[in-house]
């Protein structure tokens, strides 16, 4: 990691929850900036230059989705989201409009720490992509379009192969289904969620010692999948 | 009856009628006796007398005739424009009903009480629009002359020669609030004809001037005097009742009019009518159907039809009865309801036929000893033969049609009347000179027995005849003649025609009153088949469904039933229809039924231009709704034994229908009370879970902030953990009640998608990592992996709250499982344990809201997972149970049916 403290902006309108935020995330070493509205908050992505921005969904003066997308078009450091309960479907918007995780609240600090380290590792993998990918006993050779578990090759169809490879390049990351779809299928197949998790099955019945309790390919109830590191 | 005490039916009724009169509108009538005296001038008179008293006065419509002094009275006052009614390329101008039920002034003036509206109007009658005013509340200012009194009309008819067909039935002029007579002696109006001061109209102007003879215009005088001071008597007479009911009490005297299908009928119910009136007492219409007149044409039924409708208009009771002997049933019924005078017409046999054949009004008269019995005559100059040919040019509208399909056998039973005397015949011919002359006649009786029993009167008294014939012309000397040798042969054949034609007469007789007989039984049948099924009905549709084909198998119409919105509007209905149902029926019709609780359409007196028949569906003040029929033949709907009929089924059907609304409000109150218990319960669990965490949150926190200071580290931790533990507590607490609110208001939009079961199993396992450390979990899902279509969110929710439950509940360490079955309309999920089970009789209770196994212990949760996951597997249509195993401990099953098929794809290589 650089030397200077990673920088976090933090937008959300509930000062007691920002509060919380900026001494939980000041005692581990990052900058925090905070702002209250969306408006605020974009103006700070772009003066701060964070590494990580927190941004609550349910904001006064804008939605959230709206700052995820206003953020990206110049922006592609890791956006992680805090929703409600009920605000399934936002999250889902907001996954799809490019932010990287999500919180749902009330979550604790250990948590929120984690997913921090996730997103920001990802986001210096992408910079040097590597051309083998490893976690735990799975092994992909990106370049050679191999895969393997415990050094044993495993024969993948196209579309398993094509499946696997999406999560590996997103590899810690929320996936959504429909990023997924879009992504192997096409454009057009966005709708057909149950192919992916036909896939998915093959894939871990492939790939997990027990696929009915997954240590790899892992399910986000409702959003998506993620591949854990 | 005792006379001392007044009728506390009679007392009730007033009753009634003083409330009814209360919420209506007074009606006055200027009364005259002739056009020209001046009734439209004392109208608009007392009209102005109002308006000067600012009452809120409106001209509905007045015939000034262009009379210079009436057109001046009408100056000020505030007229109502007149509807236009094209009709046959005429424009008519009418008044318009609904414009002044808009308007709804204080009173209203609309002349010519009798006038009969344009084809296509509401009502048929001005009176009837008028009587629509007075139940708006609205009160009326009208005019009429004595002549279109329905029941003078006769009487002046022949006065004066002149018969007007614009009559107002009596009960409107006697239901009059009050009645002011506009008198002019003769000479005055004849004087006021000669100065052309009296409008008449252009044509017919020689009759009209026939009319106004001095000799004619003094008896209508006469007449309309008479019928004011009648109408002061019995003014009086009712105010001496209610003033001083104790000392002038009615004997009650009721009056029974028999008619019969001929001309007099109309004469008889007006003379009934006068009667009634004169002696203030009931009456009754009557018309026995006998086998005989049961075989008269369509037209002649419809006219006595017709007859028996106009009687209920004039106030009476009918009645059809149907029985062999005329006098028999006459005399029961009389007895029946106490009645003390019949009214018939004198008889028709004659002389000999007479003291022959006998007459109903002489055994009358014999065996009803305590009765008084009237005779009307026919007037003279009236040929007492000409039935009923007034009443076919005036049948009832919509009732000329015929039922004019013969059956098809009709001209079978001639033919067969011929073969089988012929087949006599040959039988006779083989007996012949071996048999006594007797026999043979006996062979030919017996055939006309079979005939008249097979075919009925007319090929049977073809048998005989022919049979008579046959014997004289074949077996009698000299043979081949008809000519008769033996004088004595003449008794046998004169013998042998009449007991053929009594034969004839009495199987004719037997067969008719086994076809009433049985069609009695067949209404009871289905009567009684549709009350079984109504009976059995459950819910309003059912019951209206049933009620539609029932009504469509006996009446043959499609019908519908209707019934008012919340706003009290007719709408159509919803469900689904049936092929007996009715579409397109006019809703304004079926409003105005709703409203006034009257039946309308075709064959009635309102909107008889409608194609169909509306009855309000009630069984008493209210109507329910309105029952609309489409008759094919309106026949098999207003004959008087079909119109009793429909109306036991529109009672059945109405009672049928309120006490389905009565069970359904007893229910839905039942489920309001338990809607309250719960939320009662609910209020109380929920403040008792929240604030145990709460009270732990704030002493916690507050030690820390407070006393922050001097504590060691390890008991702020401890205060820090105390804190995070009950919060979490509290936030699951607050989800569960959440989900649990999200899902009882049914706003929970479920997002179903094909799932393997594997995935979910999996998420749920990963979810619960933290919990199940140190727990065998086994999972058992049958091979080639179920998919479901669910919301997996919430099927996770069920198997995560499942297995949280297991895991509270079971000692630690002990092994849970997991399994799963498929059959190709469901998949069963189920989760066991091997914990202490669940006690005896509780399986079902534990997933009611709010229920725990022990009550108020350390336990974290209120006790709601259970009922969230029944909630959540209901709203899937799904099942849910939960049992104890037979090996120790317990297992929750949960059951979602496979509504769609799986999908399959196509593998990729």
């Amino acid at each position: 990691m650089a030397d200077p403290d990673p920088i976090v902006v933090v937008i959300e309108d509930d000062p007691p929850i920002r509060r919380f935020l900026r001494t939980g995330l000041g005692t581990h070493g990052f900058e925090v900036f905070e702002a209250g509205t969306g408006r605020q908050g974009i103006i700070e992505a772009g003066i701060r230059k964070p590494d990580l921005i927190i941004l609550d969904l349910g904001l006064p003066d804008m939605d959230g989705v709206e700052v995820v997308k206003a953020v990206r078009e110049w922006s592609d450091r890791p956006i992680i989201i805090l929703s409600a309960r009920s605000a399934e479907q936002t999250k889902i918007e907001a996954l799809d409009a490019g932010a990287n995780d999500y919180l749902t609240k009330p979550f604790g600090l250990g948590e929120l720490l984690a997913r921090i380290r996730v997103a920001l590792r990802h986001s210096l993998r992408n910079s040097e992509q590597s051309e083998v990918f490893t976690t735990g006993n799975i092994r992909v050779d990106l370049l050679n379009r191999l895969v393997y578990t415990d050094d044993q090759e495993v024969h993948l169809t196209p579309i398993q192969y094509r499946l696997l490879s999406m999560l590996v390049k997103n590899a810690g990351k929320v996936v959504t289904h429909r990023q997924i779809l879009k992504e192997v299928w096409g454009p057009a197949h966005t709708e057909n969620s149950h192919y992916l998790r036909i896939y998915m099955s093959q894939l871990r019945q492939k790939l997990e010692a027990d696929p009915a309790q997954p240590k790899y390919l892992l399910t986000e109830s409702g959003v998506g999948y993620r591949l854990k590191v | 009856m005792n006379v001392e005490r007044p009728d506390p039916d009679e007392l009730l009724a007033r009753v009634e009628r003083e409330k009814a009169k209360a919420k209506q509108g007074r009606l006055k009538i200027f009364f005259g006796f002739a056009a020209g005296v001046g009734k439209t001038y004392a109208m608009l008179s007392a009209a102005r007398e109002r308006r000067a008293e600012n009452i809120d006065v409106v001209v509905g419509l007045v015939e000034t005739h262009g009379r210079k002094e009436t057109a001046i009275l009408l100056e000020g006052l505030e007229v109502l424009p007149t509807k236009q009614i094209e009709y046959r390329g005429a424009s008519l101008r009418e008044f318009d009903l609904d414009a002044a039920l808009k308007r709804k002034p204080s009173i209203i003036l609309v002349d010519e009480l009798a006038h009969t509206n344009a084809p296509g109007s509401r009502h048929p009658k001005r009176w009837q629009d008028i009587q629509e005013l007075l139940d708006a509340g609205i009160d009326v200012f009208t005019a009429v002359n004595v002549q279109h009194l329905e029941s003078l009309n006769d009487d002046i008819g022949q006065i004066s020669g002149i018969r007007v067909w614009e009559t107002v039935p009596d009960t409107v002029f006697e239901g009059a609030d009050e009645v002011e007579l506009v008198d002019l002696p003769p000479d005055e109006l004849l004087m006021r004809l000669k100065e052309g001061k009296v409008y008449l109209p252009q044509q017919a102007q020689e009759a009209i001037r026939n009319f106004f003879r001095k000799g004619n215009l003094i008896a209508l005088r006469e007449l309309a005097l008479r019928q004011t001071a009648s109408r002061v008597d019995a003014q009086m007479l009712d105010y001496r009742e209610v003033h001083a009911i104790r000392e002038v009490w009615q004997v009650s005297e009721r009056i029974l009019v028999c008619i019969g299908p001929n001309d007099l009928a109309e004469r008889l119910i007006r003379a009934g009518k006068r009667f009634a009136t004169a002696l203030r007492a009931e009456w009754i219409v009557v018309y026995v159907e006998t086998p005989e007149l049961q075989r008269l044409s369509a037209e002649k039924r419809d006219a006595v039809l017709r007859i028996l409708r106009q009687a209920e208009q004039l106030g009476a009771e009918t009645a059809t009865l149907s029985a062999p002997e005329m006098s028999e049933v006459i005399i029961k019924f009389a007895r029946e309801r106490n009645v003390t005078k019949i009214v018939m017409s004198k008889p028709r046999r004659r002389g000999w036929r007479r003291w022959l054949l006998g007459s109903v009004v002489d055994t009358l008269i014999s065996q009803a000893h305590n009765i008084n019995i009237y005779l009307l005559g026919s007037p003279q100059g009236e040929a007492a033969g000409t039935e009923l040919s007034l009443y076919r040019k005036r049948s009832l509208p919509g009732l000329s049609e015929r039922l004019t399909i013969r059956k098809k056998g009709y001209y079978r039973g001639y033919f067969w009347a011929v073969a089988v005397t012929l087949v006599s015949s040959l039988l006779a011919w083989l007996m012949f000179g071996r048999f006594e002359l007797a026999n043979l006649v006996m062979i030919f009786l017996l055939g006309v027995v079979y005939i008249a029993t097979r075919f009925g009167r007319g090929p049977s008294i073809l048998a005989s005849i022919l049979g008579v014939g046959i014997f004289d012309f074949f077996f009698v000397t000299p043979y081949f003649s008809f000519s008769v040798a033996d004088t004595q042969y003449l008794v046998t054949l004169a013998a042998m025609l009449i007991v053929a034609m009594l034969i004839s007469n009495l199987m004719a007789n037997v067969r008719s009153q086994a076809k009433v007989a049985a069609h009695r039984e067949r209404r009871a049948t289905v009567l009684y088949s549709m009350s079984k099924e109504l009976v059995a009905s459950q819910r309003e549709d059912e019951i209206v469904r049933a009620a539609v084909r029932h009504i469509h198998a006996e009446f043959g119409s499609r019908n519908v039933i209707l019934f008012p919105d919340v706003q009290g509007r007719i709408v159509y209905p919803k469900d689904r229809s049936l092929s007996e149902s009715l579409h397109g029926a006019d809703l304004s019709v079926a409003q105005w039924v709703m409203d006034h609780n009257e039946m309308a359409g075709q064959g009635t007196n309102t909107l008889p231009g409608a194609k169909a028949v509306y009855f309000p569906l009630g069984s008493g003040e209210q109507s329910l709704g309105v029952l609309v029929l489409l008759p094919i033949n309106l026949r098999r709907v207003f004959l008087p034994e079909q119109r009793k009929l429909l109306e036991t089924f529109i009672g059945q059907i109405a009672q049928g229908i309120t006490r389905v609304r009565l069970a359904e409000q007893a229910r839905s109150a039942q489920l309001q009370m338990e809607a309250e218990r719960l939320r009662n319960s609910l209020l109380s669990s929920i403040s008792h879970d929240l604030r145990t965490p709460l009270a732990t949150i704030v002493g916690s926190a507050s030690a820390l902030v407070e006393e922050g200071h001097c504590l060691s580290s390890q008991d702020k931790l401890e205060l820090g953990h105390a804190i995070y533990d009950e919060a979490q507590r509290m936030s699951n607490l607050v989800n569960n009640i959440l989900d649990m609110a999200r899902l009882d208001a049914g706003v929970v939009e479920l997002n179903k998608q094909w799932y393997p079961l594997e995935e979910i199993i999996g998420t749920v396992l990963t979810r619960l990592q933290k919990q199940l450390e140190g727990r065998p979990v086994k999972v058992a899902l049958p091979s080639g992996v179920p998919m479901i279509y669910a919301d997996t969110v919430m099927i996770e929710q069920v198997l995560i709250n499942l297995l949280e439950n297991a895991i509270r509940y079971t000692p630690e360490g002990s092994p849970l499982e997991i399994r799963a079955e498929a059959s190709p309309f469901a998949v069963e999920i189920a989760v066991a344990d091997r914990g202490p089970g669940i006690p005896k009789g509780r399986e079902n209770l534990l997933f009611e809201k709010f229920y725990r196994v022990r009550q108020e212990t350390a336990q974290s949760g209120v006790g709601l997972g259970l009922a969230i996951c029944r909630a959540i597997v209901e709203v899937h249509g799904g099942t849910i149970r939960a049992e104890n195993r037979s090996s120790g401990g317990a297992i929750f099953s949960f059951l979602i049916p496979l509504d769609h098929i799986p999908p399959t794809i196509e593998p990729d290589e």
